[in-house]
């Protein structure tokens, strides 16, 4: 009976590598539909029609384009993703030097966003239908629906210029103290918090009252245990594979919350890089930022998937 | 549940339906208001929208111009008022779009042969695994920013969505007797799909498309902040944040207002849609 998990897990993780596949030819098909081509745009609109065949020949443009896809997908492999056009480095070099910052970013906001939304979560699911159930569900579900950069703005606006406590831009320059840390993250932080903390605490909630919902614990009521210890001793441990399964998918929110927070508070991350690569129309870069991100909201999306696997008796045992 | 296995469940129900009254109209109120400000906007602005009205660049709140000054000394009330006709009316297309082309292909990739359904199943799957702003960066980069270009990338990140949804909700429902009763009958896969299965599921596509306005008008004004988005002379809410975030050291009204405005048009759409489909749950049980 107990050997269907590991096959379970196998095929979960096996489809997730078929949809990135997927993935990675609509990316592909989509920059390669362009109409004008990347040594043109390189050299400019004043490049001899020949100086523009070298290049592609160079870039290997001229390649059917199976041909590239199959180079494309290689490089990830290699480690060799091609040049930047408007940086004249290598799009890994670039990468690297990115991602670490956007890593810390979204490991300070985890940390810090899981704790409150989970216990505000909790706190909910325990009175509900009462005032602070009530209260939480209309400020989570106004926070869910706010852009990013009106948190980020209300919050320049009350740290940096009324208050003064905050520089209104970070750049991550020189971290000597904790003081520097926190003016450098604290803002950042905080916008991506407010969503985040928001949506999780609601699914928390919604996890929880499925579990409250059930006959055990309509049964436990009946013999008169106490609310707290209904839904701490018993609720909880059930609930812990969908909350685990609530945390993963609202953390894939991160991936899209950090463009807008990297841009708006000019943090050297790899999202910003992206957005930059964007406007510079440098599709090399774009391509390996987007598989990344992708890529990213694919583990996320099957941690949640296998938590809800690991944790469901029935599941696991089919 | 099966009706009558479960004890009632001690929760206030009275207290619940007034506080669900009270988040229904704020969000009615809200989401109204902008409705009306997109259909109406454009007249009641004082000045015209490109229009170098002031000498002060970021004004405050003044007599002449209640919303203050932008940048380039422009009426901001006036921008605003023109712009969320770009914000809602942009939004509102997509939406629709996005839940005709999902729920249209959800309903009839039930009634197709077995192998075309898992295709269409597949290629949904493959789209609601790309993150919207992901969608909406790769295709800008490719073929440029343009309005249609953003309605075809919000379409192809929030079809997926519902797809699904309308996808599980017909299956269930194509299982059902009466869809059965038709099939027998002869009647075409077209016909099942519009006057048999759609009339059943209308409603929860609707809260749903709800839903899309709201994750629409998120990713498209974001997009307009990176600016990406809607390009000048034209300026959606986004736009206008964008173009005024060098006042915010300043804590320039210019660049909070249209802010704030984006926030109370999806608050107001997200209580709304909220209250109503708990209020239709409540009239179920």
């Amino acid at each position: 009976m107990r050997n269907a998990m590991p096959k379970l897990v196998l095929g979960r993780l096996s489809s997730s590598l078929v949809t990135l596949f997927l993935v990675s030819l609509v990316i592909f098909t989509i920059t390669s539909l362009l109409p004008g081509d990347t040594a043109q745009q390189i050299l400019g609109q004043f490049a001899t029609p020949e100086q523009v065949a070298a290049l592609r020949a160079e870039l290997g443009l001229d390649q059917p384009p199976l041909v590239r896809y199959w180079q494309w997908l290689s490089g990830f492999a290699t480690g060799d993703l091609g040049m930047s056009a408007s940086n004249a480095t290598s799009v890994a070099q670039l990468m690297n030097d990115r991602l670490p910052n956007s890593l810390l970013l979204a490991a300070i906001t985890t940390a810090i966003s899981v704790p409150i939304a989970l216990t505000m979560g909790l706190v909910a699911a325990m009175r509900r239908g009462g005032k602070v159930d009530r209260a939480l569900n209309v400020v989570t579900l106004s926070m869910v629906a706010v852009p990013e950069f009106l948190v980020a703005t209300l919050a320049v606006l009350i740290f940096a210029v009324h208050l003064g406590w905050l520089p209104a831009l970070s750049y991550v320059s020189t971290v000597d103290s904790l003081g520097d840390f926190v003016r450098i993250y604290a803002m950042p932080v905080l916008t991506l918090c407010c969503v985040l903390i928001a949506q999780m605490a609601r699914m928390t909630r919604a996890a929880l009252i499925d579990q409250l919902d059930s006959a055990y614990i309509e049964m436990a009521r009946l013999k008169g245990v106490p609310p707290v210890r209904r839904v701490l001793r018993h609720a909880l441990p059930n609930a812990v594979g969908p909350i685990a399964n609530a945390v993963a998918l609202s953390l894939s929110y991160l991936l899209g919350g950090v463009i807008i927070v990297e841009t708006i508070f000019n943090y050297p991350g790899i999202a910003s890089l992206m957005v930059d690569a964007v406007s510079n129309r440098d599709l090399a870069l774009v391509q390996a930022c987007a598989m990344l991100f992708c890529g990213a909201y694919l583990i996320l999306v099957m941690v949640a998937d296998l938590c809800a696997i690991l944790s469901n008796p029935r599941l696991r045992n089919r | 549940m099966v009706r009558g296995t479960r004890l009632p469940i001690s929760v206030p129900a009275k207290r619940n339906k007034q506080a669900l009254k009270l988040t229904r109209w704020i969000g009615l109120g809200l989401f109204g208001s902008w409705v009306l400000i997109a259909l109406f906007g454009p007249l009641l602005a004082p000045y015209p929208m490109g229009a170098f009205v002031s000498d002060t660049i970021y004004g405050g709140a003044s007599a002449a111009h209640w919303l203050g000054t932008d940048y380039m000394g422009r009426d901001m009330l006036s921008r605003i008022l023109t712009g969320a006709r770009y914000t809602v009316g942009l939004a509102v297309a997509a939406a629709l779009l996005s839940s005709l082309v999902g729920a249209g292909f959800g309903m009839l990739a039930v009634l197709l042969p077995r192998w075309l359904e898992e295709c269409v199943r597949r290629v949904f799957d493959t789209l609601i695994s790309i993150p919207s702003k992901m969608m909406a960066l790769v295709m800008v980069s490719a073929f440029g920013t343009s309005i249609p270009l953003l309605i075809v990338a919000a379409v192809l990140s929030y079809a997926p969505g519902a797809f699904r949804i309308a996808h599980s909700l017909a299956t269930n429902l194509a299982t059902l007797e009466y869809v059965q009763v038709a099939k027998t009958r002869g009647e075409g896969r077209f016909y099942i799909a519009a006057f048999e299965i759609m009339p059943n599921m209308i409603q929860s596509i609707l809260t749903d498309m709800g839903m899309r306005f709201v994750f629409i008008v998120l990713l498209l004004s974001g997009m307009s902040f990176l600016g990406l988005g809607v390009q000048p002379p034209a300026a959606d809410l986004g736009s206008l944040v964008r173009e005024n975030i060098g006042g915010l050291s300043q804590g320039a009204l210019a660049v909070i207002a249209p802010a704030l405005a984006i926030g109370t048009l999806t608050i107001g759409a997200n209580l709304l849609i909220d209250s109503l489909s708990k209020s239709r749950d409540t009239q179920k049980e």
